[in-house]
Parts: C-alpha cells; sequence; structure tokens
C-alpha cells in the first residue's frame, strides 16, 4: 500500500519535472530576450543587409537627417548611418564577447586553482586581485592604454582581466563552497585529481549562478570598451563601432542631428536587452539555488 | 573600538600605496622603451634620448619609483611632458571644477536617491517599487553618454532651455553657471541615483525582515511609520555605507560626462593625457582619482563600522 503510493508520487514528481522549462521568462524578460536575438541576428546578417559601403561617404550633406535614401540619416562627413550602424554591431559585439570569455577562462581557472590548492596560492592570487580592485576599472583601463596604446588585443585583454575579478571571487566562492560536500569528497578519497573533480563536479555544479554572471559581465564588458572608443582610446576612427559613432557624431548633437544619438541607442538598448534577461534568469534560478544550498 | 577603525584607516594606507605602485608599474609594463613607444614613428635617435632623460629612463625603475612618491608626498607632482609646465599649475583649476561638479551631483543625488529607494522599499512588490526596480535597472544598464545625448537631444535641442556644451568662466552669473552645468549635472545625478536607489532599497529591505519589523506589522503600525521610525533607523549604516560607496562611482562618471559635455575638469584633462601619452601627467591625475575613489570607499567602511557593534567588536 505505501509502495504503491511512493510510486505515484514518484511518477507525478517525475511528470511535473518533465513539463517544467529551464525556466519561465517574465514578460521583461521576453521584451530582453527579443531585442538579444535581434542584434544578435543584426550582427551575424547586417553587413548583408547594409545598403552602402560604411566608409563611402554616399551623400552630399554631412549629418542629413532621415531621408528614404539615408534611412537613419548620415554622419559628419556624410556615410550613411544605417550601415555603419550594420557594420558596427559585429565588431561591438564580437570585441566585448571575446573580452568576456576571457574574463570568464582566467577569472573561472584561477579561482577554482585558488579555492582548491592550498592557502598559500589562495593569498598570493587573492591580495593581487585585491590590489587591483582597488582602483576604479576605468582608471586602470586609462593608465593600461596611456601606457600601451590604444589597440583591439589590448582593449579585449585590458577589459578581459579587469572583468576576470569579479569572476574569479565568484568562482572561488562557489568552489569554496562545493568543495566540502560529499560527492566532492568521494570523488577525492576515490583518488581522483584536481583537474578531473574541478571538471566533472564543481564545474556543472556551478553552471547556473555563473551563466547569470556571464550576462552581466557582458554589459559591463559593452560599456567599458564603448566607453573607451568613445573617449577616443579605444577602437579608432574611420572603423564602424558603436562608440567610436558616438564620439565622431557628438558635434551634431547641437544642431538636433541624431546620428549620435542612433549608436548610443543602439549600445543602450542590447544592454538593457541582456540585463532584463539576466535579472529574470537569476531572480528564479538564484532563488532555486539558494534552497539548494541550504 | 577606535582600533578597529584605526586599523581601517591603516589599510586604507596601505591601498594606496599599492594603488601608486600600479599606476607607476603601469608605464613600466612596455615592453620596448617607453620613449621609443610615446614617440612612434618619429623615434628619431636624439629624441629617444632627449625624452629618456626628461623621464629619467637610464636609472633603475625601483629607484625612480621611490622618488615619484616622495615628490608626490611632498605634494610635487612633476612636469608634464606635451604643455611642459609643472602639473599642480595646470590641474589647480581643472581639479576645483570636477569637484564643484561631483559636489553638486551628490547634493542632488543622495536626497533623490533615498526617497526613491525608501519608497520602493515601503511596499516590496508594490507598483511603487516595480517602477523604481525597473526604471533604475534600464539606467544602470545604459552608457552614460546615452543619458547625456538623449538629455542634451530633450533639453538644449528640443526644449532650449539650456546650453549644450558647458562653458564656466569667471565673469557668469551664477543663473548662468547653473544653466550650463545642468546638463552634466543631471546626467551624473542620474546614473549615480540608479545605483543609489536599488541599494537603498536592498538595505531597508534587509532590515525589514527582522523579527522586531514583523512585531510591528503585526500589532497594525502604518507602513510609513514603519520604514521612517523602525527600519530606517537601523538601516542607517548600510546605507550611508551605500552613499558612500556610491559617490566613489562618481569617479567613473565623471570621465565620460566630462568628455561629452566639453567640461574643463580634471578627467577630461586625464582623457586628453592619455591620448597625447604624457605619462607624468596621466599618473598625476590617476592618482588623484585613485585616492579620492580609496578615500570614499574607507568611508564608507568607517561608517559601517561605527554603526554596526558587532563589527565594532569583532571576535
Amino acid at each position: 500500500m505505501s509502495e504503491e503510493r511512493n510510486d505515484a508520487t514518484q511518477e507525478i514528481g517525475l511528470e511535473a519535472a518533465g513539463a517544467r522549462p529551464l525556466f519561465q521568462l517574465s514578460a521583461m524578460g521576453r521584451v530582453g530576450l527579443g531585442i538579444l536575438v535581434f542584434w544578435i541576428v543584426v550582427a551575424i546578417v547586417g553587413p548583408f543587409l547594409a545598403p552602402y559601403d560604411p566608409a563611402d561617404m554616399v551623400a552630399d550633406e554631412s549629418f542629413a537627417p532621415m531621408s528614404e535614401a539615408f534611412p537613419l540619416g548620415t554622419d559628419y562627413v556624410g556615410r550613411d548611418i544605417l550601415s555603419r550602424l550594420l557594420y558596427g554591431a559585429r565588431l561591438t559585439m564580437s570585441l566585448s564577447l571575446a573580452s568576456t570569455l576571457l574574463a570568464f577562462f582566467v577569472g573561472i581557472s584561477l579561482g577554482f586553482t585558488a579555492a582548491l590548492a592550498g592557502p598559500k596560492t589562495d593569498m598570493v592570487i587573492s591580495r593581487i586581485y585585491d590590489a587591483f580592485l582597488s582602483m576604479p576599472t576605468i582608471m586602470l583601463g586609462l593608465v593600461v592604454i596611456a601606457a600601451l596604446g590604444s589597440s583591439i588585443p589590448v582593449l579585449v585583454i585590458t577589459a578581459g582581466l579587469i572583468y576576470s575579478c569579479g569572476l574569479y571571487r565568484i568562482a572561488r566562492a562557489l568552489a569554496a563552497e562545493i568543495k566540502v560536500m560529499d560527492f566532492v569528497e568521494a570523488a577525492r578519497a576515490r583518488g581522483e585529481k584536481l583537474p578531473w573533480i574541478i571538471r566533472r563536479e564543481i564545474l556543472p555544479n556551478a553552471v547556473v549562478p555563473l551563466v547569470a554572471e556571464f550576462g552581466l559581465r557582458l554589459v559591463f564588458s559593452i560599456l567599458f570598451i564603448s566607453g573607451l572608443s568613445f573617449l577616443g582610446l579605444g577602437v579608432q576612427p574611420p572603423t564602424a563601432d558603436w562608440g567610436v559613432m558616438v564620439r565622431e557624431n557628438l558635434g551634431g548633437l547641437v544642431y538636433g542631428s541624431s546620428a549620435a544619438f542612433v549608436p548610443a541607442a543602439a549600445i543602450a538598448t542590447l544592454t538593457v536587452g541582456i540585463n532584463l534577461v539576466v535579472d529574470d534568469f537569476s531572480a528564479q534560478r538564484g532563488q532555486e539555488i539558494a534552497e539548494e544550498m541550504i | 573600538m577606535w582600533l578597529v577603525v584605526l586599523r581601517r584607516l591603516g589599510l586604507g594606507v596601505v591601498t594606496l600605496w599599492v594603488v601608486s605602485m600600479l599606476v607607476f608599474a603601469g608605464t613600466e609594463i612596455l615592453p620596448g622603451d617607453v620613449a621609443e613607444a610615446i614617440l612612434g614613428q618619429s623615434a628619431t635617435p636624439e629624441a629617444v634620448a632627449a625624452i629618456r632623460a626628461q623621464l629619467d629612463l637610464d636609472r633603475p625603475a625601483l629607484v625612480r619609483y621611490f622618488e615619484w612618491l616622495a615628490n608626490m608626498l611632498h605634494g610635487n607632482l612633476g612636469k608634464s611632458l606635451s604643455a611642459n609646465l609643472p602639473i599642480s599649475e595646470l590641474i589647480s583649476d581643472r581639479l576645483q571644477n570636477t569637484l564643484i561638479l561631483a559636489s553638486l551631483t551628490a547634493a542632488f543625488s543622495i536626497p533623490i536617491a533615498l526617497a526613491m529607494g525608501l519608497a520602493a522599499a515601503m511596499f516590496p512588490g508594490g507598483r511603487v517599487d516595480r517602477l523604481v526596480t525597473i526604471s533604475t535597472l534600464f539606467l544602470l544598464s545604459v552608457p552614460e553618454f546615452f543619458i547625456a545625448a538623449t538629455l542634451v537631444l530633450i533639453f538644449a535641442v528640443h526644449l532650449q532651455w539650456v546650453p549644450a556644451i558647458t562653458y564656466v568662466t569667471e565673469y557668469e552669473s551664477v543663473w548662468q553657471l547653473v544653466k550650463s552645468m545642468a546638463l552634466p549635472i543631471l546626467t551624473l545625478t542620474t546614473s549615480v541615483v540608479a545605483h543609489m536607489a536599488r541599494m537603498t532599497r536592498a538595505a531597508v529591505i534587509n532590515v525589514m525582515t527582522s523579527p522586531y519589523i514583523e512585531m510591528a506589522i503585526l500589532k497594525g503600525v502604518p507602513r510609513a511609520r514603519i520604514v521612517l521610525r523602525h527600519a530606517l533607523l537601523n538601516a542607517v549604516g548600510p546605507v550611508v555605507n551605500v552613499v558612500a560607496l556610491n559617490l566613489a562611482y562618481l569617479v567613473s562618471g565623471v570621465v565620460i560626462v566630462e568628455t561629452v559635455f566639453a567640461y574643463p575638469g580634471l578627467a577630461k584633462l586625464m582623457v586628453d593625457a592619455v591620448s597625447r601619452r604624457d605619462m607624468p601627467l596621466v599618473q598625476a591625475c590617476a592618482m588623484i582619482f585613485c585616492t579620492a575613489y580609496i578615500l570614499f570607499i574607507l568611508v564608507a567602511d568607517v561608517l559601517a563600522l561605527l554603526a554596526n557593534p558587532r563589527l565594532r567588536h569583532p571576535k
């Protein structure tokens, strides 16, 4: 009798688990996801859709208003803004993605190493990161660029290393928490090596919080890199990049030209979109994780 | 108790020292020669030798570091490479302008942020809370130059209330000064308020979960009174901490805002120095900004220590 009931509840439990999606988006989350998908598609196919070459001065007029020939107007030397925006999407997004991936790789490897390798290694890595965190990120970026000059590798590596700080802390805390759980102890007792434990036992259990973190860092890195490009210290003109476009056309703002506003709005929608998804994701999964951990 | 505070102050001094090493090391991370890198294509042997002599590159880095540090502690910031003027002369006016911008921003943003945070915390999940959470999330995610561009289009171009670019000159009347600084202040305020309001909300909601608040709710005290009388007094520590932390955030905010509005402040000077690769000037500006940043965080930590007896007497 009791066995039967057990089976029944188990079945219900399984069914419920199977029917539930990975996570459900709220209305705002769906808007965010829509924006995000839109920009990813633009980054992939944008250059094929662009009506003009992004470097061509196609109009006689600088800061021409929106028209049929130039749907978003022209910039300060008469280049088509829509075309530059479509080309720029790929560069702006891939730079941030590359630096976030770098931040993840460096931050997570060092974080896991610090948590697992012993107190001495932990102390050395942690103190170095503390030193870097005691400076505002923009100042760190400015000093590095003053010394090395600005180039795309310098930008990506600088942003990657700066944002690995936050990931390092999270990865270290997660690994320290998971490390003391029974299944890791069991793996250690079995005689598994450290890399195996990290890959097979710790990483799968840290994935969800790290995914939310990925979105946040991506936003930071988009803001950081486009901010530097805006200051004239990032991607260099005439390359079509959203931050560069804002800088180039800033002068037109006074005359009511939207040439600087359009790329700024592109960055803003992209970052807001990512943040809306992340917010939704961490609000739901974060709660579950907190419950599981307790 | 003062021992704990003193220890924290000591830690602040150590942090500052570490940052000074980082800032100085920043100029040494070049694989090749700084002089050649600064000159770029135009690196004739004579020019390289001149820059090397000016920067004192022929002596060991460690010696130069300690000299630089000692000079800085005596208020001697060195000489700018591109302007060939003492740095202290270059920055005095600029620093003053930035301080005016930052303190006016603080004066506006603190009350607004606290009001927003408290209103949101009064009914978590309610309509006001959702409005505040979503609008601040939006403001947090967008770049400062987007906020600035939007404000310029609205207030300077369409309504024509204020000029789009800031000219700070001495003969202006107070009203004109306010008008010309309105947009930079508004932009900075918007981004600082977003952070501050969110953190204030979190700090108050955190207190709202304590048992004595539940008690107050159960005995029927009105919500506003609970928040203002019961929760706020106990949240003062965390909230003051939040305020100081967010003022530190101003350091990165001014860099973008001063560039957008061509505001003659220290951050604009630093950005120009970076693009001209004027190392001594970059180092001096970076040290000023980092010192301000560390000071704000230090104040935040000390206030948190003073407000919380449990932190004051660590076990």
